[in-house]
């Protein structure tokens, strides 16, 4: 298959790497680049498991096309954390919105581009930002509330 | 919010508990808010090749011919898998514990049984080529009648299904075609009853939808051993599965999981581990076989549907002194775990009550749907929906409060089960009455007061003849029920450990069936614990004659 | 037989690429083609897409806007030149989808899918196709009705609509089994233009009642001269599913739809939410 190289930004540092043509922005994050934070859970923009941000905007990468990424700016989970827990980890954490875990880097990438957009959301602004990422285990309250505390935390203050 | 009613059952406990009732932080927290926790697919390997499945696109069908020629010259194809390629290519998932007849193939060969069984698998250097490939193998298929509903499968005009299970039910200990339990008699208890409530209760079957699809890397190790990263949520099961499909001795293979991606029980049946491992020994090269979430929806297995007809014979009291089942489990094209499941369920009924006459029939089917398997309480689940329904339908039509029917009939302490166990810790009236409060749902006084601690045993400890026919019989195969009953002029009920000369006979031969075992055990636990049981019955009595 | 993809400035070179190639097919969002693609459909072995700057604006004409076929559903909620769009477009899936789905992308949704067309069905629409060098102006119901014939080898530039009557003469709901951010069980949009307190040149459209968006010509009929109460609307409510033949899907059943589209269009009709 022929390749194409590009180049963006991921999580403040710049990369170029080689992707395969017609290769999704997801598979190219877990297997060129290496960050496997990103997950798959259905290639159909339904579980929002491959969220991302894309100059600040959640996308689901598993239907953006790798070499549309050309110049952008993105941001995983992977580069959440700095020196400590970004504080929508920590909440996650203390809160137990996490079970299994695997929907848990999408969550925290739409929840992440909500506050910093709206530091103080409400709950119903909360749901709407979640509402495209499946949760099989929690019932999503714990998540929500989650969010919620992180704001209370000042969350979008920080990052905004 | 969480609500520790320590006031219940205090004397019983001490709390002087460690983690119980504290907050505690989960050990895998911090690898999944940053998600470094390793799921399977997390694990990169150079030169990973990846596998996809050729699926059949009917309910059941006879293959007449495969041609995989175009496909092997398709680019970037590494291996063409068939089912002669897999070295013992029938299996059943209970084989490990002695359980059932082999009756499933890792890719099918002569038949497909189901929309979406696997016939051919392809390894290529992406998943595109792999696909490109698919597309270019040709199979010729004699499309077959199917039937995919239970009760029709058992009609005697139903195609078969399964070939080792000939008539459409898994067959118990090589003698019944169903699981059973008798406990009294419940026909003439029924006859006697103020009020004979019936109910039929259908669930569909439920897909558990894990965020992430099952799958599995196997990848070469040195002195001959394969590693396989996989999402198994039965991670010494799946080895032992994979190990007997390529015939290989269980310590060449390194088996690395334990981070599900949600599993719900749908990752325990091993479909991805075997063939990843085969492609790795055929490639030598690492293989990925993952679903897309299209295959985990209709290929992945889901929650088996079930239909329970449910009879009650109840007092103008709301004394229920019988209650009868016949239960249908759809398990799908293949056995898998739901044999395991009637077993199950048949140990759960008739409820968490106190009823002194009680009989079930239930029937794990199978039919041309995805082959089905466990899933949260799966056995249980189903059938508690189906008797907490019947429950409300039997307040109704006695003209009593659905909390109070409940408080009335619940086990107590001393009771004797249906399956000649004492009830013991028994909680349910406690549970009936804190619901009622929280919802502010008035329930009587007398009600309020009630306890699981007073009132049970006496009469309700003893065990009641259990009906059989001249030959001690109770009925093995659909439409050879042995009955109508001996006429009896009430419910003659034993004390627990008694043995009397009014107790059944043991059938005759050495392949006893599972009731009769655990009739037999429960006065004679010692003896039933120090026997050697044939095969077929050595999973029932694991799960079926556990000891409190 | 890979995949390969090509990129055109001009939307009219990506139209002739599009036409030169069985196994084309025009990238818009990505939430079909590559869906399509994620699940293994090897006749796509080409995806064409063009940076042309036209498919991302949003313009306002007098009384009728002209939307890109490249705007997201978002950047529609967002405008306010497209203001009276806002509920259709917030209704489609969730933020991150709303971010990549385009108006263009939607004129090709299938069932339970397109709940943006039906509101400019309702509005009369029109659809920029673009044809060779040029660009023909077809209205949306026609472009549907080719739709099954010619698909996937069009190239929408973009849509043309009318600002509706009044703020309340534009009406949209939508059923979901989840909230938010579910598929249609029914999304019914209507544009009610009000004479004298009755109802004057109704359009009403539904999604996931056949296989695309449609017009419901016996609904608007019903409503011509209507008045919005109980009595008025009664003949809208008997011909709610008039010659419609839902889907069964995983969404819903064609029993449940056609038993629940009198009910939200009653809610819709009396402004009931």
């Amino acid at each position: 298959m022929a390749r194409k190289p590009i180049q963006f930004r991921l999580n403040g540092k710049d990369e170029a790497v080689f992707v395969e043509e017609g290769q999704n922005l997801l598979d190219a994050l877990r297997r060129q680049v290496g960050d496997t934070s990103p997950k798959y859970g259905c290639g159909q923009g339904t579980c929002g498991a491959c969220t991302v941000l894309v100059d600040g905007e959640p996308r689901l990468s598993c239907l953006m096309l790798a070499e549309s990424a050309e110049g952008a700016s993105i941001e995983t989970t992977a580069g959440l954390a700095g020196a400590e827990l970004h504080p929508l980890q920590r909440a996650f954490l203390d809160g137990f919105a996490a079970q299994c875990g695997y929907c848990t880097s999408g969550m925290l990438m739409s929840a992440k581009a909500l506050l910093d957009r709206n530091p103080s959301p409400t709950r119903e602004q909360v749901v709407d930002a979640i509402s495209g990422n499946i949760c099989r285990c929690t019932g999503y309250e714990p998540i929500i509330d989650a969010i919620l505390d992180a704001a209370a935390r000042g969350a979008g203050r920080r990052s905004a | 919010m969480l609500d520790f009613r320590k006031d219940l059952f205090a004397d019983e406990r001490d709390d002087n508990l460690n983690e119980i009732g504290k907050p505690t932080q989960r050990q895998d927290g911090l690898g999944h808010v940053t998600a470094r926790s390793p799921y399977y697919d997390d694990y990169r390997f150079d030169g990973l090749l990846h596998m996809k499945c050729l699926r059949s696109p009917h309910h059941c069908a006879r293959i007449r011919s495969i041609s995989t020629a175009e496909a092997e010259r398709s680019p970037g194809v590494r291996r063409i898998i068939t089912g002669a390629d897999v070295p013992v290519n029938l299996n059943t998932l209970l084989s490990l514990l002695d359980f059932g007849r082999d009756d499933e193939p890792a890719l099918a060969t002569d038949k497909v049984r189901y929309k979406g069984e696997p016939i051919v698998a392809v390894v290529a250097d992406s998943e595109r080529e792999a696909f490109e490939a698919i597309d270019k193998i040709r199979v010729d298929y004699e499309v077959l009648p199917h039937v995919l509903e239970v009760e029709e499968a058992l009609s005697d005009r139903a195609p078969v299904v399964n070939d080792q299970y000939p008539g459409n039910s898994f067959e118990y200990h090589e003698r019944y075609d169903h699981q059973k339990l008798r406990f009294g008699d419940v026909d003439s208890a029924l006859v006697r009853a103020d009020h004979v409530v019936e109910g039929r209760y259908q669930m569909s079957p439920i897909e558990h939808a894990p965020v992430e699809p099952a799958g599995a890397i196997a990848v070469p190790e040195t002195n001959d051993r394969y590693a396989c990263y996989t999402s198994t949520q039965a991670l010494f099961f799946s080895l032992g599965t994979a190990a007997k499909l390529l015939n290989v001795s269980s310590n060449r293979l390194h088996f690395i999981g334990g981070t599900v991606g949600g599993g719900f029980g749908g990752k325990v049946d091993s479909l991805n581990e075997p063939l990843a491992i085969l492609g790795c020994m055929l490639t030598g090269r690492p293989v990925r076989y993952g679903f897309d979430r299209r295959e985990e929806m209709q290929f992945g297995p889901p929650r088996g549907a079930e239909i329970w007809h449910i009879t009650d014979g109840v007092r103008n009291d709301g004394q229920i002194v019988a209650r009868k089942f016949v239960g249908y489990f759809d398990a799908g094209a293949y056995t898998r775990l739901s044999s395991y499941a009637v077993i199950k369920s048949v140990g759960h009924l008739p409820g968490p009550y106190t009823i002194p006459n009680v009989y079930a029939d239930v029937y794990c089917v199978y039919t041309n749907r995805t082959p089905a398997t466990a899933m949260r309480g799966f056995g249980i689940t189903g059938v508690d929906f189906a008797i907490e329904c019947h429950m409300d339908k039997v307040a109704h039509a006695v003209g009593l409060d659905p909390i109070e029917l409940r408080i009335l009939n619940a086990y107590r302490d001393g009771d004797m089960k249906a399956h000649r166990r004492e009830a013991k810790n028994c909680a349910l009236i406690e549970c009936a009455q804190v619901a009622a409060e929280k919802a502010n749902w008035p329930i009587r006084d007398e009600f309020k007061r009630m306890s699981s601690r007073h009132g049970g045993g006496g009469e309700r400890a003893q065990i009641p003849h259990t009906v059989t026919d001249q030959n001690g019989r109770i009925g093995e195969r659909r439409g050879s029920a042995p009955m109508p009953p001996p006429p009896r002029p009430a419910p003659q009920r034993q004390p627990v450990g008694a043995t009397t000369s009014a107790a059944p006979p043991p059938p005759p031969t050495q392949h006893q069936p599972a009731q009769s075992s655990q009739y037999d055990s429960s006065r004679q636990n010692a003896a039933s614990h120090g026997t050697v049981r044939p095969a077929a019955n050595r999973f029932s009595s694991i799960f079926g004659t556990r000891r409190r | 037989m890979s995949l390969q993809v090509r990129t055109f400035p001009q939307l009219g070179e990506a139209a002739q690429a599009l036409a030169a190639d069985r196994g084309a097919r025009y990238l818009g969002g990505g939430t079909f083609v590559m869906r399509a693609i994620n699940e293994g459909d090897v006749s796509i072995t080409t995806i064409v897409r063009s940076t042309d700057p036209a498919l991302q604006q949003i313009r306002s004409d007098g009384d009728r806007i002209h939307i890109g076929a490249g705007v997201t559903m978002s950047q529609v909620a967002a405008s306010r030149d497209s203001d009276f769009l806002a509920a259709p477009a917030q209704s489609v899936g969730g933020p991150a989808v709303r971010n990549m789905a385009t108006v263009g992308g939607n004129l090709f949704a299938r069932s339970p899918y397109g709940d943006f067309t039906a509101a400019l069905l309702a509005l009369d629409a029109t659809v920029h196709v673009v044809e060779g060098a040029g660009r023909r102006e077809t209205p949306l119901e026609e472009f549907l009705r080719q739709g099954a014939q010619s698909e996937p080898r069009r190239v929408v530039a973009g849509v043309s609509v009318r600002r509706p009557h009044s703020r309340d003469a534009f009406r949209f709901r939508k059923l979901t089994r989840v909230k938010p951010a579910g598929a249609s069980v029914i999304a019914i949009a209507a544009h009610l233009p009000n004479a004298g307190g009755r109802v004057q040149g109704a359009r009403v459209a539904y999604v996931s009642m056949g296989p695309r968006p449609t017009r419901v010509q016996a609904v608007e009929r019903a409503l011509e001269g209507a008045t919005l109460d109980e009595s008025g609307i009664a003949g809208a409510l008997a011909a709610a599913t008039e010659g419609l033949d839902p889907p069964t899907d995983a969404i819903a059943s064609y029993w449940y739809r056609r038993e629940v589209a009198p009910a939200v269009l009653k809610r819709l009709l009396l402004g009931i939410q």
